[in-house]
């Protein structure tokens, strides 16, 4: 039976984290994930779980230490943040390229400078190509959800890759919402016995990680890693599949609200999704077909199934809570790539909004679905990108 | 030898299996060739202790001729060669001369 509770995000994926109970957790504090880790401190040092805690100098250190863990052949976690995450960013692309199946929840926060403590998504989003899986959570729930999930995707022995459970930082992880929790075991039951694939540890079977490879197969390293990635979205749904079975919460590569028949829709991550609903529902009562999507699998980004999903919608924004400076949003780059396959695709602009913990509005939603409206009816497009809820 | 494709790596570029570094020769990074002088050699063997690789040979406990495949020319080994009334057992010489 599940327990209804009260608690944040971060409490909610601590409590996760719990559940799985996995064998070594890289920690080291960073605004506004700290609370997280310290909270799973607390588990193990009251005997809650039988967790090695490898208390580091550094995020780079952290990511070392669980790549190191992950090879010798444990079930391995950290979390991080903004910067964090930033200083991981060698030993990220090392954990996707041995593909050791680390998780790692990311509480999204700006990037300094100027410092910042604040929700953005630039932290995740500039490691994105760093061949990590990535998840994107909206609220507590979600991110409770996605995590539980994640350790079934990134150590499926056709996938073993690292990944990241996204959710916003301040907003969500440290509000308290209503949520439900799922009973120990039935998490134990869903996650299962961590498998190993080459554990260093074997000693009966040595083996090396890290390599050098050369001109001579590094290309082919290389494909063989974007191939794996390819095979990722069947297993995100096979898992999704057996966690609504046991949870009755159903998810998908993305989810779309109010979408099907809409003629103006917003494309738009984590919790600003949540704020743009309520904008949907309030415009619908208008008689207005608005409609919204919002990505849970940023990587690998399912193109075709996007562009499926917003082909009938006339006029499209993207709305991207970090920014590829002198580029676009980074959100907009994959829903544009996706919706250029299409023959006939809606119009497509990008705004930039919630930089730093920024507040994202409902004014701010009800805005551009407006500035859509017009573009819908035949008006001219006056900016391809913009920032909005900026001060002149 | 037909080249692997990708579909043919193990994931993770993990070698999977032990000492296949013996196949990967390195002697060929080599700028000096330490070369020994035997008769200057009392077999303390120090070169041996000292080799970082594996390129002092030893045959039932006395030291033979080095393994240039893998000695990539440190020099180690003659820093620490104590050799005998002052003349080292092994010298440094400049590979091509």
């Amino acid at each position: 039976m599940a327990k209804v509770v009260a608690v944040t995000g971060n409490e909610a994926v601590a409590n996760a984290l719990r559940q799985v109970n996995p064998d070594v957790c890289g920690i080291y504090p960073i605004t506004p994930q700290t609370d997280m880790m310290q909270r799973y401190a607390s588990y193990i040092s009251n005997g809650k779980v039988d967790t090695e805690a490898i208390l580091v100098e550094s995020e780079h250190s952290s990511m070392s230490a669980c790549i190191g863990a992950s090879a010798a052949g444990g079930r391995v976690v950290t979390a991080t943040s903004s910067q964090g995450l930033a200083l991981m960013w060698e030993m990220l692309h090392i954990a996707s390229g041995d593909r050791l199946p680390i998780i790692m929840p990311v509480v999204n926060r700006a990037l300094s400078a100027p410092l910042n403590i604040h929700g953005d998504h630039s932290d995740a989003m500039g490691c994105r190509d760093t061949g990590w899986i990535q998840i994107w959570s909206e609220n507590g729930q979600e991110a409770y959800d996605n995590t539980i999930q994640a350790f079934r995707v990134g150590e499926h022995m056709d996938i073993r890759l690292p990944v990241m459970v996204c959710m916003d930082g301040f907003i969500i992880s440290h509000s308290i919402e209503r949520m439900e929790y799922l009973e120990d075991d039935e998490v134990k039951k869903f996650v299962g016995p961590f498998k190993n694939l080459f554990p260093l540890l074997d000693l009966e079977k040595p083996k090396s990680y890290g390599p050098l490879i050369l001109t001579d197969l590094y290309h082919e390293y290389k494909k063989a890693q974007h191939e794996v990635m390819l095979k990722v979205k069947d297993v995100v749904l096979e898992v999704a599949k057996d966690f609504e079975k046991m949870s009755g919460r159903k998810y998908g590569l993305f989810e779309t609200y109010r979408l099907e028949d809409a003629d103006i829709a917003i494309v738009i991550l984590n919790s600003a999704a949540g704020t743009t609903k309520d904008v949907v529902d309030e415009l619908r009562d208008k008689g207005i077909k608005a409609g919204l999507l919002k990505p849970r699998l940023f990587r690998p980004f399912p193109y075709e199934e996007m562009a499926e999903a917003l082909k009938n919608a006339r006029a499209v924004c993207v709305m991207d809570r970090s920014d590829s400076f002198g580029g676009y949003g980074p959100l907009f780059m994959e829903v544009s790539s996706a919706l250029y396959q299409l023959k006939n695709r809606p119009a497509l602009i990008n705004k930039i909004y919630g930089l730093g913990g920024r507040d994202y509005l409902p004014s701010h939603g009800e805005m551009v679905f407006n500035e859509l409206a017009e573009i819908a009816a035949g008006g001219k497009i006056k900016a391809y990108k913009e920032y909005i809820g900026v001060r002149e | 030898m037909k080249q692997k494709g990708w579909k043919d790596l193990p994931p993770g570029s993990v070698i999977l299996e032990g000492g296949s570094a013996a196949r990967f020769k390195t002697g060929s990074w080599r700028a000096f060739r330490p070369v020994w002088i035997e008769e200057n050699c009392i077999q303390c063997l120090f070169c041996w202790i000292y080799c970082p690789d594996m390129a002092v040979k030893v045959k039932d406990g006395k030291r033979t001729e080095f393994d240039y495949d893998f000695c990539k020319g440190c020099g180690i080994c003659a820093l620490e060669c104590p050799g005998k009334k002052g003349k080292k057992a092994i010298e440094m010489v400049e590979e091509g001369k």
